[in-house]
């Protein structure tokens, strides 16, 4: 694998090797405690049935036909730092054992700050993962009782130095903005906390009501909405904050210093192809797009009974991927090939109208979002392009 | 064939919701023209909206046999007439076939102005009237209050106003003897060569054109040759009939005599109505009356919404012409709206009716524009022109005059309402004629108003100052000069031809600021600020701005994600679609129809 330790994320020749490599994406769904906001497959409580789980998902991991070596693996959730370490270490020596990892593989795990002591740092260390990202969300604590989330800003803090000291290669936070109750001060101290901590990648995300969450329910029961406006300015300040601090912003809610890019996710934004394993996972091999069954008694009993987890299947081919080439490289600061669906859209009212208003450029023969706030403006207008006539 | 002393024609005039329909079919039953399993309420009534709205849009006819308490049987032909003013060239053309009218008034409401202006045509037409008032079951009704206000009108004692409910019989019969007894009887001659009047026509896909005739002097015979004297073409008969109210086949109608009449007319345009049916052998020389050709008042834009509808538009307009020759159409083309038919109207109900049956019989969706008026129009070279839609005004450089139609407009209320009328007449440009009073508490007002004023939402405007109680008719009385200004709606700089309007210079502002704070809130945040401004020439009279919006992108699209995120963004997609674009700007359907609501 070509050493990337120094390539930035936002660079064409860097999303463009992507696009080869190989990863495996496992879900661990448990959580102390479901987010308002939450609308991921999770189960709150339940952690009695962990063991249970991970019997399933290495079971499901053996069940896989072979595949290349992976270069990459996620452990996401749900909080897999609920999980032992000795647990995962089950999963990761599974997927070695059926798939073999490239030497460098980045091996990512989601945590929460308020499970992550030495202890437990070292020993998932130890078990080979060299990668985590925290759910940070947020340095006040105003905005943490608001999400329902169950650290201190100081153990957020914390967790990544302790994380530093375990000697993980890569450490990332997630950051949450734009609830009503955050002020400009509120997020600018959170963004310069962020650096502060010096993490190697930082995620921001505009809080979305997602249909079905607490969240949901309780803005259709009154409560404010976030607004899309004062959103808009906050993801201006961390572009702008993180961009001084040094990280580059390669996808549109993604920042990173140079050689710190998700490879996982970089994979996924090149139309690489993944598996999956655990309930809810989707997976994306030989072209086709599966997703696993949501709910933890049926995820379990059909691995069990050998039937597998898959509830549907989706052929993602011709036309089709390449609308998804550019829906997916699109979200990129490196953009995507132009290719034959980019030459198309250029060549409609929207492409043009879309050029006009500053919101989409041609580089280099690639398309890409010039104001990465529109970024769904231009997703429709490629989603909406007629297929070639055969 | 009828001896003509033993004919009565009449018609009924009524008010909507006074009755006519019920005693209509009081007589129906009470003559046995149908039985009573055949008895549908309001039998004469047989579109759906005539059924909904209580009104009669296509007049319709019937004979019946009436046995007098003089021993003798009476024909009694009942000529449907249509109760709106929109309609009152057809409403003459059926008096014009009958020798009586019977007024009927609901003795709880009293006069209303349409019943009004249709008792004035029957009275200049010279029919007998026969004055009745309805509903004296009701708790509320005056039949005292009301029998003076027909008095005070019509002259005569009040004694003779004949009172009945129609829904519970009283009285009705002595109705029909008051009938028998008072209208007179039809006195053509026999001898004289053919004189029938036109006096309605429809289209039936079997049988082609079917007139309904009243036969004045001489005989309308099966398989003769007749002409029509307007339009001097000749066809033979191919059948005459009576409507009983079925079409009953009969050899020939006398004089007096009132039925049907079928050539092999295929086309309503080749028949006129109002023109006089003559025999090609022995012609009469001259015409029972001129007819005229049904002149269009109201005019609007209708365009389908979804612009795949276009031909089927047309097939609905040319389906629904056959049966309404007053409806006239060409296509247009709107820049905001694609293609289209500007159509022109007797009136406002005329117009409500067309949208409402192209919607409901043809399931058609449709995007109307705000409805306008025919100008006349002198431009600087003196050429003169009719503009029927705004986006056909010239430059106000080229414009020397521009004149629009008034009407004289009756309004009969209760006089508590005097000073909000004055007040909303004044507000339209309009100007006061006369006051009667019709009673102590009832006053009949004349304005005259720009027509223009009339069709945008005044009628709403009257009923909800009065809560109901004024009642509205009016004529139209030729054109006067007006300031008369263009006012355009700019998006992002190009015009909306849709939003368009002629307007009087003093409301300009009014119509501009409206129709921009309308725009501002449908209109949806775009990539780019979108400027919409109100124009008059090349100045602008209002401006607002729809900001650019300046976030729209999910914040997560992982490999769990893809495929959810991808149906959210075509959901999206498709609402994208449902978008026309306006230059560069995407505007909703919906927001054009919101836009051009009048009501709010």
């Amino acid at each position: 694998m070509t050493d990337l330790s120094m390539l930035s994320a936002d660079r064409p020749d860097t999303v463009e090797l992507a696009a080869g490599w190989r990863s495996a994406y496992v879900h661990i769904p448990f959580c102390a405690r479901v987010c308002p906001y939450c609308d991921f497959a999770v189960v709150g409580g339940a952690e009695d049935r962990m063991t249970e789980y991970v019997d399933a998902v290495v079971a499901e991991i053996s069940m896989e036909p072979e595949w290349h070596r992976l270069d990459a693996v996620f452990i996401g959730g749900g909080t897999p730092s609920r999980v032992p370490s000795d647990q995962m270490r089950r999963v990761l020596d599974a997927l070695a054992a059926r798939f073999g990892l490239a030497d460098d593989a980045e091996i990512t795990l989601e945590a929460n700050p308020e499970d992550w002591t030495s202890t437990h740092s070292d020993a998932l260390a130890g078990v080979g993962f060299n990668r985590v990202s925290f759910g940070v969300q947020s340095f006040d604590p105003v905005v943490l009782v608001s999400l329902g989330r169950l650290h201190s800003p100081v153990q957020a803090a914390e967790s990544v130095a302790i994380a530093r000291a375990s000697g993980f290669a890569s450490v990332s936070v997630d950051l949450i903005y734009g609830h009503p109750v955050e002020t400009e001060l509120s997020w600018l101290h959170t963004l310069d906390t962020a650096v502060e901590v010096e993490p190697d990648h930082v995620s921001t995300y505009s809080l979305t009501v997602e249909p079905g969450t607490e969240l949901w329910k309780q803005v259709r029961s009154g409560a404010p909405a976030p607004d899309s406006d004062i959103q808009a300015d906050r993801w201006e300040q961390a572009a702008s904050t993180l961009g001084v601090a040094g990280y580059t912003r390669y996808e549109v809610s993604n920042h990173a210093r140079p050689g710190h890019g998700c490879r996982y996710n970089l994979s996924v934004w090149g139309q690489g192809e993944y598996l999956a394993f655990g309930l809810g996972a989707h997976s994306f091999r030989d072209g086709v797009r599966s997703r696993r069954v949501r709910r933890l008694d049926s995820y379990i009993e059909r691995v069990r009974s050998g039937i597998g987890p898959i509830q549907a299947s989706d052929v993602i081919e011709g036309w089709d991927a390449e609308l998804e080439r550019l829906m997916l490289g699109l979200r990129r600061a490196a953009g995507v090939n132009a290719g034959e669906a980019g030459q198309a859209l250029l060549a409609t009212a929207d492409g043009a109208r879309l050029i006009e208003a500053g919101v989409l450029a041609v580089v280099d023969d690639r398309l890409v979002a010039a104001n990465p706030l529109l970024t769904d403006e231009i997703i429709r207008a490629v989603l909406a392009l007629d297929g070639p006539q055969r | 064939m009828t001896d003509q002393s033993r004919i009565r024609n009449f018609s009924i005039i009524a008010h909507i919701d006074h009755g006519k329909s019920t005693l209509a079919d009081r007589l129906l039953e009470r003559t046995g023209a149908i039985t009573e399993r055949e008895m549908r309420e309001q039998m004469l009534d047989t579109m759906d909206l005539e059924r909904e709205r209580g009104i009669t849009i296509k007049a319709q006819t019937v004979r019946l046999k009436y046995q007098a308490n003089d021993g003798h049987e009476y024909i009694l032909n009942l000529i449907d007439t249509p109760g709106h003013v929109d309609f009152s060239y057809e409403v003459s053309r059926s008096l014009a076939a009958c020798e009586g009218a019977l007024l009927l008034v609901d003795a709880a409401q009293g006069v209303q102005a349409q019943t009004l202006a249709n008792s004035y045509l029957a009275i200049e037409a010279g029919l007998e009237i026969v004055p009745a008032l309805n509903k004296i079951d009701l708790p509320a009704a005056d039949p005292d209050g009301a029998a003076a206000e027909i008095v005070g009108i019509l002259g005569g004692d009040p004694d003779d106003v004949a009172r009945i409910s129609a829904k519970t019989g009283v009285g009705v019969d002595e109705l029909f003897e008051q009938i028998v007894a008072t209208v007179p009887a039809p006195s053509g001659d026999p001898d004289a060569p053919l004189r029938a009047l036109v006096f309605d026509s429809y289209y039936d896909a079997y049988r082609g054109v079917v007139c309904y005739v009243r036969v004045v002097d001489g005989e309308l015979r099966d398989g003769d040759m007749i002409r029509f004297m307007a339009t001097r073409e000749e066809h033979p008969v191919n059948e005459v009939g009576v409507l009983t109210p079925r079409s009953v086949e009969v050899a020939k109608l006398g004089p007096g005599e009132v039925g049907y009449l079928i050539t092999g007319v295929k086309e309503i345009d080749q028949i006129k109505v109002g023109d006089t049916v003559t025999t090609s052998a022995n012609r009469a020389t001259e015409a029972l009356m001129g007819y005229e050709e049904p002149k269009p008042m109201v005019f609007s834009g209708l365009f389908p919404t979804d612009g795949d509808d276009f031909e089927r538009l047309r097939e609905a307009l040319e389906k629904l012409r056959l049966n309404d020759a007053s409806l006239v159409y060409e296509p247009e083309t709107s820049k905001a709206l694609g293609f289209g038919f500007r159509a022109g109207f007797l009136g406002l109900l005329h117009m409500e009716i067309v949208r409402e049956r192209l919607e409901r019989e043809y399931d058609l969706d449709l995007v109307a524009t705000a409805p306008s008026v025919a100008y006349e129009l002198v431009r600087t070279d003196g050429h003169q022109s009719t503009i029927r839609s705004p986006q056909d005004l010239p430059d106000p450089s080229e414009i020397q005059s521009i004149s629009e139609p008034y009407v004289r407009a009756m309004i009969i209320t209760p006089t508590e309402y005097i000073g909000t009328i004055m007040e909303l007449v004044t507000n339209r440009r309009g100007s006061v004629g006369n006051m009667h009073y019709l009673s102590t508490d009832r006053v009949e007002l004349t304005y005259h108003l720009p027509l223009a004023e009339v069709v945008f939402d005044f009628f709403d405007n009257l009923k909800s100052r009065t809560r109901g109680y004024a009642s509205l008719d009016y004529e139209t009385e030729g054109y006067r000069e007006s300031d008369l200004v263009k006012v355009d709606i700019l998006l992002n700089g190009m015009s909306v031809d849709a939003f368009s309007a002629i307007v009087h210079r003093s409301a300009a502002q009014d119509y501009g600021r409206t129709m921009v704070d309308r725009l501002r809130k449908l209109i949806p945040r775009q990539m780019f600020d979108v400027p919409i401004q109100a124009a008059v020439g090349s100045r602008i009279i209002s401006r607002e701005t729809v900001k650019a919006k300046r976030k729209d992108v999910l914040a997560k699209c992982y490999g769990g994600d893809v495929s959810r995120k991808r149906k959210l963004l075509e959901k999206q997609k498709e609402g994208k679609r449902r978008m026309k674009m306006v230059g560069s700007v995407e505007v909703p359907q919906e927001a054009f129809v919101a836009a051009l609501q009048v009501d709010d």
